[in-house]
C-alpha cells in the first residue's frame, strides 16, 4: 500500500505573526516557514505505518510556492520515500484555497493510487479545516477526521477520533482518508543519515495546469485584523473580593 | 568564495537547533541549579543522540560516523552552542585526535568513543603551565621498558564523565639553539589505572555543571601501547587533529549570541518606559544594530574558515580571527542584552546573567584572546622577518 501525505508550508508555530499594514493578511517576507505540525504528525504515522510493514511507500505532496522544497526536503528527511511539489503559485503571501487542493490532490491520487491519504486536520496559518473532507468527497471515499489512534486492518481501518468531551472509535473503509490530530504521536527528528539521504530521494515537480485545475480563489479576504490586546489583570487580595469583582462585572 | 547553505545543510541546523530547544533547554535550570547533570538526562540525550546518526558526527564515514565536514561540524556545533554545555555534552563529539589510534587502541579507545560506550577528556593544561603547553611538568620516565607517570594536570573538562583521558606529558627534553624544549608524548589513560586519580577541580562561573577535574599521576606505569601517536610525537597529534577544535568556541559563541539577541530583541520590543516601546529609544535600537551585525560577522569568519580546512587551504590566522573575534563579540553581546534588560537582566529568574558568566571563559580557553591575536600577528608580520 501507498500511503499519500499532503503537507503545507506554512509560517513557524514560533513566530509572532504580524499583520499586512494593509490589512490584506499576515505578513510573510523574510519570517521562517516550516512544515505545519499537524502535517508532520501524519508524516510521521505515515513512516510508522511503513517501518510496521503496513505501508510500502510514502508520498509527500506539497502544493504551493516553489519554495514547499524544503517542505517536502524535510518529509525526506523524516523517511518519507519520495516528494512531488505542485508549483500553484509565484507569491509567498498566495494561499490555494482548500477546494483547489483538494482537486490537485485528487489528481495526484488519480494517478497514484494511494491505499491512504494522512493528513492534517487543519494548517495553523488559516485554520480552515476542510481540506482533506473536501478531497473525500471529491473522491467519494471514506473519511476519518481528528484521529488520535490509527490501527490498519486488512480492508478496514479502526480509527478514534477526538471529540468534544472523548473518544470516538469508528471502522472505515479503506482506502480512506484520515486527518490527524495533535496527540496521535510525536514526530521523529530527521536522523543525520536521512538528511543526507534526503537530497538523493525524488521530488518531482509539477504545475497546477499540469492537472488542469484552477487555483483562482473563490473566497475574498475582506480585512484582515490583530485580535484585540488583552487587557491589563489586577491582583485581588482575598477570595471576598474576587467574588465582589466577578459580581461587578457580571460573570457570576 | 562560495555563498551559501545546501538543503542539507540548513536541515542538519534546523535539526539540531530544534533538538537543542526541546532536550536541552528544558533541563537547563535544573543544571544551573545544582551544578550537576542527572545520569538519567545524561543517558537520554545520549540515546537520542545516537537514535539520530548525530553522535560523533565528527568523525568519518569508514568507522561507521556521519563524516561531516568541518563547515556542517561548524553549523552543529554552533546549534548548539544555543544549550547548556553541561547538556551538550552528551551529544557527544568525542575529540577527533581519536582518529589517531593505532591497532588495539583502534576497538579499546576509538570505536568504544564514536558508539558512545566510553567518554573522553582531553589534558594538556597543569598549573603552571596554560598558554605555555610546553613548560608542563607532568611528566613519564622510562622503567622496565613502560612510562612511569608524575605530575598534575587541572581545569580538565569533562573528566567527571570520562572513561579515559587523552594526556599530553613531557618525555625529555632536547637542547636546542633557543635553549631547553620538552619533548611531548600523548598518552591514553583507562580512568581505573593504579597512580591515577581524577577529583574536584574548581567551582567555575561558567558553564555550571560542566566541570573541570584536577588529574593527578602519583608513579602511575603505561605500557608503550597507551602512548597516541609516535612517542616524543605529542606536538604532531596535537597539530593534526586539535588545530580545527576553535572553530568549536568561535560557532558556539555564535549559536549562544543568536539566542541572547532574540531575547534581547523581543525585550526592546515589548518593554515600555517614558510611554513607549524601548527600542524606538536610539540608545537601545543602535545596540540592537551592532548585536547583530557582530553576530553575523562572526558566524561568517567562522562558516568561512571552517570552509577554507574543507577546500584544504592553510587556515590558522582565519581560524584564529573566528575564535577570537567570536568570543569577543559573545561578550559584547550578552552584556549589551543585559543592559536593554535593566535590572531584570541581572537577576537569575532570566537565563541573561547565565550567557554573561557563560560567555567569559570563551575567551580563555582553547587558547587566550591574547594567544590568538600572537598567532594572527606571527602569520603575517614572521614572513617579513618581523
Ligand atoms: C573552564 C575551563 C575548562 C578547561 N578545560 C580544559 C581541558 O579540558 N583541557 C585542557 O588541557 N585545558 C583546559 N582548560 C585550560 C585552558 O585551555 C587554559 O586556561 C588556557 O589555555 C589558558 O591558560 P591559563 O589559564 O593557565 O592562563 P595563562 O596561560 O597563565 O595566561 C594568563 C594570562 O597571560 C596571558 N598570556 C600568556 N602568554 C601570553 C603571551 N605569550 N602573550 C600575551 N599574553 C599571554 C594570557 O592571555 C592570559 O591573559 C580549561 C580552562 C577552563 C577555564
Ligand atoms: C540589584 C538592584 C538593586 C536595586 N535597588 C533599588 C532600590 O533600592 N530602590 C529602587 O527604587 N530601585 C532599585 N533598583 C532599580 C534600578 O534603579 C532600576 O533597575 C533602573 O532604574 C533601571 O530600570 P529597569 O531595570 O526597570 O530598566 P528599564 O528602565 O526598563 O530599562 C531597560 C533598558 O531601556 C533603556 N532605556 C529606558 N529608557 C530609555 C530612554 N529614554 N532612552 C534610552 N534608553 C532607555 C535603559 O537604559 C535600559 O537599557 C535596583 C536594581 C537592581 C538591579
Amino acid at each position: 500500500m501507498k500511503v499519500l501525505v499532503p503537507v503545507k508550508r506554512v509560517i513557524d508555530y514560533n513566530v509572532k505573526v504580524r499583520v499586512k499594514a494593509d490589512g490584506s493578511g499576515v505578513d510573510l517576507a523574510n519570517v521562517k516557514m516550516s512544515m505545519n505540525p499537524f502535517d508532520e504528525i501524519a508524516v510521521e504515522e505515515a513512516i510508522r505505518l511503513k517501518e510496521a510493514g503496513k505501508a510500502e511507500e510514502v508520498i509527500a505532496v506539497s502544493i504551493g510556492v516553489k519554495q514547499a522544497q524544503e517542505t517536502l526536503r524535510t518529509a525526506l528527511a523524516m523517511g518519507a520515500d519520495r516528494a512531488i511539489l505542485v508549483v500553484a503559485a509565484d507569491d509567498v503571501h498566495t494561499d490555494i484555497e482548500p477546494l483547489a487542493v483538494a482537486k490537485i490532490l485528487k489528481a495526484v491520487i488519480d494517478e497514484e493510487q494511494p491505499g491512504l491519504v494522512l493528513c492534517g486536520k487543519q494548517a495553523i496559518d488559516n485554520d480552515m479545516n476542510a481540506t482533506g473532507q473536501m478531497l473525500s468527497a471529491l473522491l467519494g471515499w471514506s473519511q476519518a477526521t481528528f484521529a488520535s489512534k490509527l490501527d490498519i486492518e486488512g480492508d478496514h481501518a479502526l480509527v478514534t477520533r477526538e471529540v468534544d468531551g472523548g473518544l470516538q472509535t469508528i471502522k472505515v473503509k479503506m482506502p480512506t482518508i484520515v486527518s490527524v490530530d495533535l496527540r496521535l504521536n510525536e514526530p521523529r527528528y530527521a536522523s543525520l543519515p536521512n538528511i543526507m539521504k534526503a537530497k538523493k530521494k525524488p521530488l518531482d515537480e509539477k504545475t497546477a495546469a499540469d492537472y488542469g485545475v484552477d487555483v483562482t480563489p473563490r473566497l475574498e479576504i475582506v480585512k484582515t485584523e490583530e485580535p484585540p490586546a488583552r487587557a491589563a489583570g489586577i491582583i485581588v487580595g482575598s477570595v471576598d473580593e474576587l467574588v465582589a469583582k466577578l459580581k461587578e462585572a457580571g460573570a457570576v | 568564495m562560495q555563498f551559501g547553505l545546501s538543503d542539507e545543510q540548513e536541515m542538519i541546523a534546523a535539526t539540531v537547533r530544534s533538538f537543542v530547544e526541546n532536550e536541552i533547554y528544558p533541563h537547563e535550570e535544573l543544571v544551573e541549579r545544582t551544578g550537576d547533570v542527572p545520569r538519567e538526562i545524561a543517558e537520554d540525550i545520549r540515546r537520542k543522540t545516537l537514535g539520530l546518526g548525530f553522535y560523533a558526527c565528527n568523525f568519518p564515514e569508514s568507522i561507521g560516523c556521519a563524516g561531516l565536514n568541518h563547515l556542517e561540524f561548524a553549523l552543529v556545533e554552533r546549534e548548539l552552542g544555543r544549550g547548556s554545555m553541561a547538556l551538550t555534552h552528551f551529544f557527544g563529539r568525542p575529540q577527533n585526535i581519536l582518529m589517531a589510534c593505532e591497532g588495539e587502541q583502534v576497538d579499546r579507545y576509538l570505536m568504544p568513543a564514536v558508539r558512545g560506550e566510553r567518554m573522553d577528556a582531553l589534558a594538556m593544561t597543569e598549573p603552571g603551565a596554560g598558554s605555555d603547553v610546553r613548560s608542563m611538568t607532568c611528566a613519564a620516565r622510562r622503567e622496565g621498558g613502560d612510562w612511569i607517570v608524575n605530575g598534575t594536570k587541572h581545569f580538565i573538562s569533562g573528566a567527571d564523565h570520562a572513561d579515559f583521558v587523552i594526556v599530553f606529558v613531557a618525555t625529555g627534553e632536547d637542547i636546542t639553539p633557543k635553549g631547553r624544549k620538552k619533548r611531548i608524548t600523548a598518552f591514553l589513560v583507562d580512568r581505573d589505572t593504579p597512580g591515577f586519580a581524577i577529583r574536584d577541580g574548581y567551582r567555575s562561573v561558567s558553564h555550571r555543571g560542566y566541570r573541570n577535574m584536577i588529574l593527578d599521576f602519583d608513579d602511575c606505569r603505561l605500557p608503550d601501547a597507551q602512548v597516541l601517536g609516535a612517542v616524543d610525537g605529542g606536538f604532531e597529534v596535537m597539530n593534526t587533529w586539535l588545530y580545527a577544535t576553535r572553530i568549536t568556541v568561535a560557532a558556539m559563541s555564535v549559536g549562544r549570541a543568536r539566542r541572547v539577541f532574540d531575547l534581547a530583541l523581543d525585550f526592546a520590543a515589548t518593554r515600555e518606559q517614558f510611554g513607549q516601546k524601548i527600542g524606538k529609544f536610539q540608545g537601545v535600537s543602535f545596540q540592537i544594530a551592532d548585536m547583530i551585525t557582530e553576530i553575523d560577522a562572526a558566524d561568517l569568519l567562522t562558516l568561512a574558515a571552517a570552509d577554507r580546512l574543507d577546500q584544504g587551504l592553510p587556515a590558522n590566522r582565519e581560524i584564529a580571527s573566528a575564535k577570537l573575534y567570536a568570543s569577543e563579540m559573545l561578550g559584547r553581546v550578552t552584556d549589551a542584552a543585559i543592559q536593554i534588560h535593566g535590572g531584570m537582566g541581572l537577576m537569575d529568574d532570566f537565563p541573561l546573567e547565565r550567557f554573561w558568566r557563560d560567555a567569559r571563559v570563551e575567551r580563555i580557553w582553547d587558547g587566550t584572546s591574547e594567544i590568538q591575536r600572537h598567532i594572527i600577528s606571527r602569520e603575517l608580520l614572521r614572513p617579513l622577518g618581523a
